[in-house]
Parts: structure tokens; sequence; C-alpha cells
């Protein structure tokens, strides 16, 4: 079973919350529900500019992408705002395959996210 | 072109059964000599091949079983076939979930990740048979 422990380092740079993936492989069901619980909590704690930066994120499943979208649906009812950051070449081929970089608000680094925020 | 038996195994429609398999089928396949490139792309279409046996061709029914073969040549084409007990499908019933209306829907992406990441990924007639290929680098 996936580790409850937290997956994300948190970061909070003046109003907007920076999560950082911890994983590098975001593939299996335990540790996608995990993730995804411990994201949606940061909504559910009334945060409303989070960035999530996937620098140490290596591989994604599609399991993964609907909790990304259930994510962005949460923030967007929230009236908060999300953006995405630092996805490597071969994890954004997944995002521009699937049409998500469409969906999602993706900046190439965490300076570019932050800015204008 | 010699192709070898790498993994020839059935287990219950459990998702950390699931996973097992797929771990041991990637260690086998690192162990080959398997490119990083191409297992990466492999270990993907396993995780998304391998799920949707376990959740929607078996519905997670403990009493259902799932059926991996999975070969790799000398020459690196790799092939497997995923069979689940369940009533099948047909995969042209699945949403393009790239169509505007569909694009925020949380599921029906692993058949597209599949094709984009495999050569060829196609089901049986019954739709509960699954036979990925791919040619990988061997370094």
């Amino acid at each position: 079973m996936a580790s409850q422990a937290t997956r994300f380092d948190i970061q909070t740079v003046e109003d907007c919350t920076v999560a950082c993936f911890l994983d590098s492989r975001i593939l299996d069901e335990a540790t996608i529900q995990v993730v995804g619980d411990q994201m949606y909590r940061l909504v559910d704690s009334g945060l409303l500019k989070i960035i999530l930066d996937f620098s140490n994120v290596e591989h994604l499943s599609s399991a993964a992408l609907g909790k990304l979208i259930n994510m962005k649906k949460k923030v967007d009812a929230a009236g908060g705002k999300l953006r995405m950051c630092s996805i490597r070449p071969e994890l954004k081929k997944i995002f521009d395959v699937t049409k998500l970089s469409k969906l999602f608000d993706i900046q190439k680094n965490q300076a570019k996210a932050l800015k204008g925020f | 072109m010699p192709e070898t038996s790498i993994f020839n195994t059935s287990f219950t429609s459990d998702l950390d059964e699931s996973a097992r398999v797929q771990n041991e089928i990637v260690a086998e396949l690192e162990q080959r000599g398997v490119s990083m490139g191409d297992l990466a792309d492999l270990h993907l279409a396993l995780e998304e091949g391998l799920a949707n046996a376990v959740k929607h061709g078996n519905k997670l029914d403990s009493s259902k079983q799932v059926h991996v073969e999975c070969e790799l040549s000398e020459a690196g084409f790799f092939s497997i076939v995923i069979q689940d007990e369940g009533e099948g499908f047909d995969p042209n019933d699945v949403p393009d979930c790239t169509l505007p209306e569909n694009l925020d829907k949380p599921s029906g992406r692993g058949l597209m990740l599949m094709r984009a990441f495999m050569d060829d990924i196609r089901y049986n007639d019954v739709g509960n048979q699954l036979t990925i290929t791919k040619t990988c680098t061997i370094e």
C-alpha cells in the first residue's frame, strides 16, 4: 500500500501555495489515491492560489490525470486559481496527447507560474 | 525473430496484485536491457492495460482472473497479451476525451495514452483481450 506520508513539499510564496510533488511515479492506484486526497485537502483548507510543481514527476497515468482534472474543478468551484509548472518534456507529451494542455494553465517553471498569479 | 517468453501468469482482480505483476515485468525488462525511455513508456502502458482489465474488465470481482503473457525478442520486439474474464467492450464506444465537450471528464484516457506510447494496441472482437506491441531499444 502507498504510504500516507506527505506526498508534497508545500511552500507559501506571498499569497500563493506552491505544492511540489515528491513522487517520481504517480502510476499505481494506491499512490494516486493518496496524492489526490492530499491535493484536494489544499483546496478544502481554503487555499485559493495553488501552483502544482511537477519537477520531480517522471511518470503519470490516466488515473492521475483524472485527479488533476477533479482538482481543477474543485479549485474553480471554490473561486480559486490553479497553475502547473516544471513539467518535463516526456510528461508534457501526456498532456499534449490528451489535449489537457488546453485545459490547464501550464507554465515553464515556478518563477513564471508565480508571475502575475 | 526468436521471441522469449518473459512472463506468463494469472492473478486475481486486485489492484495491488496488478501493481505487483506490473513491477515484476518492468524489472524483468530492465534486466534484459530495455532502454530507460522505452521502459517508461512500457510502464505507463502496463499500468493502463492491467488496471483496465482489473477495474473495467473484471470490475474488481475477486473471483475473476487476469491472464498475462509477455514476450521480448532479442532484437527488442515486445508484446503482451492481457486477457480478463469480463464481458468485453467496444473500444470505439469510448468517448473521445480530446473533444472540447469531454476535455474535463476525469476518465477515459487510458486507451489514448497506450496508443500514443506503444506501436500498436488492439482488442479482440469480444473486447476482453488486449494485445500491445512495441519495438524497444536494447542497450
